[in-house]
């Protein structure tokens, strides 16, 4: 029998259901290989006490036939969302030691539905980065490494805690955020499947805002299926969130076994980017292939503002966040640094509290809306945000059920290799994914193929607005194709 | 506004006579039982930090939600002041730093306000009538309250009032002088009291005002202004414009110009002193909330708020002098708080209106505000002096005896009609008893009798000697007649 942590959720999930195993055993299972797997420094924090609790309660019901959903399954929570009572950092200094009073909405459901806590996971500062090498609390390291070689390679971010917990079997399913590929670009480099749904699918309330009209929550997981059933416990109508969308939750599992049989699916051509590898272009040519053959129709399509996307989000995204970073003034909680006056004690908490990369987007940020700047900047930024939303709008009106793209540009990197002169060569990570938020569609990436240097890639499928049906239905054909990617060993434990 | 300049209203200067023009930002606190954005109270007072939700200290990952009573306050608001309804708003973001404003921004209403707009009309003492503009009215939070006096090294922060609704009402440069500028927020404050939308209690500082003043010689365009923030009662506001009229005014005088700064009024000193210059100013950075998708709402959801409203003050001084036939000066008295009105119209329910008018605002007015009482408060209810009115009415009583009767009631209570009754006020219409006194009075002064007839004028001393003898309870028509027949004037 395979070590329990390394079961899939649904099967782990079926395994308890049986009482192949318990819920105590379960989570045991994965407070030792976390144990085991702390130089990967996936975890920020265990709760090995609270998890066992929960897991003897999952127990409980399980003996009494009162299981729910998610009943006794482990997961990890990206450390953005706020735990009642266990600390939340988002990965910065200036939140360092910061107890939430307040459980956010997306694991209040988790745990409504009977899930169980293993920890917090690391992050990028405040969701900002894509190789989680942002995080004031060290570098997450992928566990995965190129044939034959022991370079430390990235996770991705900014869930790059999230998707290597999930890669090295330290939790079953992960929560995580996207705001420009967060979730789906990690997912791709570790062989994941990630998931940015709708947004306004899940809620935001209690999640640490980055870029509140961008951020959205949504799982990590090993399986399409995994995926499915997870994001059901994790959306919802919520009305502490207005921007959260009042509608019904589908059975996602369901839409699984679907098939794409009479879907199109569009291929943008504008994707198709300079300097493109070969070997992603394959991929993504093998992946349509994957599609066509289960049924769908490939047809090429034009989404023609697509360049002017990646420009447009990073003046968009840190304008939002220069003005939802400003409550970390060290007045009410997290860090604080004295200074000569009210003035010197901001100054000195933010610069000791935030990280390079934070603060070069609140300045960044907080140019593009000053004023003289905000025309030029923000509302032009905002006009190609519609534009390119009546880019999907239009390919959807002509019939196009889902759409088919890489998810990055390359399979993982080094740590150290990229963007340190210059950040934009770490902005271009996202350029595949960044789209998607800025239309607020649904996203899913999921492994197609493992590249030259034996490394995972992925691909995304885009869908239509609250119809993340179809992308579970097209990215299992693909992961029935292409065989879930598996790791080669555990060479941290 | 473009009328023509009103030399009274000018100030004179060491050179020439100079035009004040004013403008206002007031900001009300909106009449509701929660916050804008969240669902703490609004409740004055407590202890500090009662009131406070996670979303008004700005947790990590805390979200507003719009309050949907405030909204319906901000559209009756919109209504009475005869204005432009925006179907569809937005809030955004003024950022910037202070420790009494948790989240690093103040959710406001920046291009496109829930309301548009209007105009206010202002009676001034003299008898005009102004028409002020009111160029907008927007949805916004309040900020907490920094403590500097609760330790000496450091300040201490209260954030109840953290999130509070406001409605920020701008009105337009329409204003000429302080006394207008009081008149408006008076009759400004009259109408949101009208409505239920803000109690206008500018102690608790549920009404303030930014003033913006500039100094122009008639005629030429409009001066730089400078703006007096936060003034707190309307005298301060007469007295803040005057001073800075003038101060302005010696500048110029002395050959300088205006800069355009921010101001504060220190009523001790009598003196605006600068806050911060054009220069220091903030720079926002508004943009739209992201958090808060645009309030949209349609024309029924307006109509129906439309159909609930009270009348208003306007429109209730217009039905006063109609129905009533009081003069616009007594109407205009009576309607200024809802509460003197409906006390008026139960008085004058079914009675002479005027008569109802004189005893409320002479009498009962008079006599609250010595006393210091409130209408609500009043010894005297609209019943009781109803009755009293009545009494007069039936020639029961005299007017002079209803001013003692009007003393017992207010000090003591009681039915009017008990009372006359039980103590023996009834104004006496028996004419034999009067003719008795009348008689005798005569007959005592024969040469009174004759210079009367020569002058009638002299009718009153006999009046009032009949009036005396009879302990002031004849009726003062049946002694008139009387005194006519018998001495034969006409």
């Amino acid at each position: 029998m395979t070590h329990l942590n390394e079961l899939t959720l649904a099967e782990a999930r079926d395994g308890l259901k049986a009482k192949d195993f318990s819920a105590t055993d379960l989570a045991k299972a994965h407070l030792s290989a976390i144990e085991a797997a702390r130089g990967l420094n996936a975890y920020l924090l265990e709760t090995p006490e609270r998890a066992l609790q929960m897991a003897e309660v999952s127990d409980a019901k399980i003996a009494s036939g009162e299981a729910r959903p998610l009943e006794g399954l482990p997961l990890g929570v990206k450390d953005l969302f706020c735990t009642h009572g266990v600390i939340t950092t988002a990965g910065s200094k200036i939140l360092e030691g910061f107890q939430p009073h307040y459980e956010s909405a997306v694991t209040h459901n988790l745990w409504r539905d009977g899930a169980v806590m293993l920890g917090k996971l690391n992050l990028d500062e405040f969701a900002m980065g894509s190789s989680n090498e942002t995080s004031a609390y060290g570098d997450v390291v992928s566990p995965w490494r190129r044939a034959g070689s022991d370079t430390k390679l990235v996770p991705g971010g900014s869930s790059g805690g999230s998707a290597a917990a999930v890669a090295a079997h330290l939790c079953l399913g992960a929560t995580a955020t996207d705001t420009g590929g967060s979730i789906r670009q990690p997912a791709a480099f570790t062989g994941t499947v990630g998931i940015k749904p709708t947004y306004g699918r899940c809620s935001r309330w209690g999640t640490v805002a980055y870029a509140s009209s961008l951020d959205q929550a949504g799982p990590i997981a090993r399986t399409v299926r995994d995926c499915a059933i997870l994001l059901g416990s994790m959306s919802g109508a919520d009305a502490r969130d207005t921007t959260c969308a009042d509608l019904a939750v589908p059975d996602f599992e369901a839409a699984v076994a679907r098939g794409v049989k009479g879907l199109t699916i569009g291929i943008p051509k504008e994707y198709r980017v300079e300097g493109m590898s070969a070997e992603i272009q394959a991929l993504w040519d093998k992946g349509a292939a994957m599609l066509k053959d289960a049924g769908a129709t490939i047809r090429e399509i034009s989404l023609p503002h697509t360049r002017y996307a990646l420009p447009a989000y990073y003046i968009v995204a840190p304008a939002e966040a220069s003005s939802n970073l400003a409550r970390y003034d060290g007045v009410r909680y997290g860090l604080r640094v004295p200074g000569k006056d009210i003035a010197g004690m901001y100054e000195n908490t933010r610069a000791a509290g935030f990280g390079r990369e934070v603060k070069r987007r609140i300045m960044i940020g907080t140019y593009v809306l000053s004023a003289g700047y905000y025309d030029a900047y923000y509302v032009r930024a905002q006009k190609i945000r519609t534009l390119i939303k009546r880019d999907f709008e239009e390919a959807y009106a002509s019939g196009i059920d889902a759409i088919l793209t890489p998810a990055t540009p390359s399979a993982a990197f080094g740590i150290g290799e990229k963007g340190s002169g210059d950040p934009v060569e770490m902005y271009l990570q996202d350029v595949f994914t960044i789209t998607v938020n800025m239309a607020g569609l649904p996203g899913i990436s999921v492994p197609a193929g493992l590249d030259a240097q034996g490394l995972p890639l992925g691909l995304q499928l885009i869908g239509r607005p609250f119809d993340e049906e179809t992308l579970f239905a097209a990215a299992q054909v693909i992961e029935t194709a292409a065989g879930r990617t598996r790791l080669p060993t555990a060479w941290w434990a | 506004m473009t009328a023509a300049v009103n030399p009274k209203k000018l100030i004179k200067g060491g050179l020439h006579d100079w035009e004040v023009v004013i403008g206002m930002e007031i900001h009300a606190q909106v009449t509701s039982r929660s916050k804008l954005f969240s669902g703490a109270s609004t409740e004055f007072g407590g202890e500090p930090n009662d009131h406070v939700s996670l979303v008004d200290a700005a947790m990590p990952g805390m979200l507003p939600v719009i309050n949907e009573e405030c909204v319906a306050q901000a559209v009756r608001t919109g209504l009475g002041l005869k204005a432009q309804i925006n179907h569809r708003s937005v809030f955004d973001r003024k950022n910037y730093f202070y420790p009494d404003l948790p989240q690093g921004y103040q959710i406001s209403q920046f291009k496109d306000p829930i309301v548009g707009e209007g105009e206010v009309l202002v009676d001034l003492p003299e008898g005009e009538t102004i028409t002020v503009g009111i160029e907008r009215l927007h949805l916004e939070q309040d900020a907490g309250k920094s403590l500097h006096d609760q330790n000496p090294t450091q300040s201490f922060v209260d954030l109840n009032r953290s999130g509070v609704a406001l409605m920020e009402i701008v009105s337009r440069p329409d204003l000429r002088s302080s006394e207008e500028a009081r008149a408006y927020v008076t009759k400004l404050r009259t109408i949101l009291r009208y409505l239920g939308t803000c109690d206008g209690d500018m102690e608790k500082g549920s009404l303030r005002a930014d003033v913006n003043v500039s100094v122009r010689k008639p005629g030429d365009p409009l001066g730089t202004r400078c703006e007096i923030k936060n003034v707190n009662s309307i005298r301060f506001i007469g007295q803040a414009i005057e001073v800075e009229a003038r101060r302005q005014i010696a500048i110029i005088e002395d050959g300088g110009t205006i800069s355009q700064e921010t101001r504060l009024f220190d009523p001790g000193k009598g003196e605006t002193r600068s806050m911060r210059s054009k220069e220091e100013a903030h720079d926002y950075r508004y943009f739209p909330d992201p958090d808060l998708l645009p309030l949209e709402f349609d024309q029924a959801y307006v109509d129906a708020l439309a159909e609930g409203l009270p009348e208003l003050p306007d429109a209730k001084k217009a039905r006063f002098i109609e129905s009533y036939g009081l003069s616009p000066y007594d109407a205009g008295v009576l309607i200024a708080e809802r509460a003197s009105a409906d006390y008026f119209e139960a008085v004058a329910k079914g009675r002479d209106g005027k008569a109802a008018a004189n005893w409320v605002i002479n009498e009962l007015f008079g006599r609250l505000n010595k006393e210091g009482h409130s209408i609500e408060t009043s010894p005297v209810s609209a019943d009781q002096l109803g009755a009293i009115v009545d009494l007069i009415g039936e020639g029961v009583i005299s007017g002079k005896i209803a001013k003692d009767l009007f003393e017992v009631v207010w000090s003591e209570g009681g039915d009017p009609r008990e009372i006359v009754e039980s103590r023996g006020m009834k104004q006496v219409t028996d004419t034999g008893a009067i003719e008795a006194a009348v008689d005798e009075i005569i007959a005592k002064n024969p040469d009174k009798v004759q210079q009367a007839r020569e002058k009638p004028t002299l009718l009153g001393w006999f009046v009032g000697q009949t009036m005396k003898a009879t302990g002031g309870k004849a009726n003062p028509a049946a002694v008139n007649a009387l005194l006519k027949a018998k001495l034969g004037i006409e």
